[in-house]
């Protein structure tokens, strides 16, 4: 899918530059846009590095383990057929920490990790759960509190307040969380 | 509400920085050397984000310099405009459910083109942080247990996508615009 849409735009804008006759300014463009997109990456390190150390902080002084607890009853209503000493609760947990963090690579182990565990509750083992539809549906909706990559590339470009956006953010995240939650529980009922 | 909304983005970062140092220092673990050793990998995150970012800002590059762009936004412009979108968000809302870098790839470039604090900036980056990459979770997730029938997965993931795009715009448009 990304290879069709990458190529149909390299492609479509060499058709248009042969129509347009402004293939110099074209390639001229190829090459300001390979250089940008480097120093973008290298002005990203700055910001990177100092959520990453911030994040160990939460992570190794068990500030993640009161999250979790914050959000044992949440997950009791998203996961009713999941037991909550069973361990993919806990990795569902550290993984909706993670997220609700902007974590983002660091929810995905742990994301997997639940699938693994979910797949042992699971009787036919090529068809998803209620419980696995449900752990998508907030997976794919991204609860986030703090999008820490956002605040990122904003102060990289210059904002005045790279953090201004945490709370229209909150605010859209929260609404596409519950968009997708409600169609999945509405769903599990009628297909079941 | 909107005082709330203002006050919760000028503050939660600092009151998260703050919380984190104070409850690290208070649970007796060093702070500044754990913050180090996290911080480690910073450079090599960011320098993995090169290879992506290189492929989809020279696609975006010469599809936007030849005029393409141009062309596909005029043809989609009354419908968006009905609704007050602005029409240079609507390549990356499209690109959002399907590539987590390459949209990464493009709100950096509306941020660049049209400034951070720009409305069209604050909308990407409302939208980026919001939403995630449906296709690419589905498939990993699923993939990495061998569940091949998903349900409602897709749909539901989609759904999803769609409210957070529209509440991105929404939102922004009423507290920003």
């Amino acid at each position: 899918m990304v290879n069709i849409i990458w190529m149909f735009f390299i492609i479509g804008g060499f058709i248009f530059a042969f129509i347009n006759d402004n293939v110099e300014d074209v390639t001229q463009a190829l090459f300001d846009s390979a250089d940008e997109a480097v120093s973008l990456a290298i002005g990203l390190i700055s910001i990177m590095t100092f959520w990453l150390g911030i994040m160990k902080i939460i992570e190794k002084s068990g500030l993640i383990n009161l999250i979790n607890k914050a959000l044992t009853p949440l997950a009791r209503f998203l996961f009713p057929g999941v037991p909550i000493d069973h361990p993919a609760m806990n990795a569902i947990l550290m993984n909706m920490s993670a997220n609700l963090l902007g974590m983002g690579n660091a929810a995905t182990p742990f994301g997997l990790k639940a699938m693994e565990h979910l797949q042992e509750l699971n009787e036919k083992k090529d068809t998803a759960t209620n419980a696995m539809c449900t752990f998508l549906a907030v997976n794919t909706s991204s609860l986030t509190l703090v999008p820490t990559a956002i605040i990122g590339i904003r102060s990289a470009a210059g904002s005045n307040e790279p953090a201004e956006i945490v709370g229209t953010t909150v605010l859209a995240t929260f609404l596409s969380s519950l968009a997708a939650i409600t169609v999945d529980k509405f769903l599990q009922k009628v297909t079941r | 509400m909107l005082e709330i909304v203002n006050f919760l983005s000028k503050w939660a970062v600092p009151a998260m920085i703050i919380t984190t140092l104070l409850y690290g220092h208070f649970k007796k673990i060093s702070v500044f050397d754990v913050f180090i050793e996290g911080a480690k990998e910073g450079f090599d995150t960011a320098v993995k984000l090169i290879p992506s970012l290189v492929a989809m800002l020279t696609a975006l590059g010469i599809f936007r310099a030849s005029g393409a762009m141009d062309f596909l936004l005029d043809l989609i412009q009354p419908v968006v405009q009905a609704f007050r979108v602005p029409g240079e968000i609507i390549p990356m809302a499209l690109m959002r459910p399907i590539s987590g870098s390459s949209t990464f790839a493009m709100t950096t470039d509306l941020l660049h083109t049209h400034g951070p604090d720009s409305l069209i900036g604050r909308i990407a980056s409302t939208m980026q942080g919001s939403t995630d990459t449906t296709l690419y979770v589905l498939t990993v997730y699923f993939g990495s247990v061998g569940i091949k029938k998903t349900r409602h997965a897709l749909g539901v993931g989609l759904v999803g996508d769609f409210v957070g795009f529209v509440a991105s715009v929404a939102i922004c448009l009423l507290i920003f615009g």
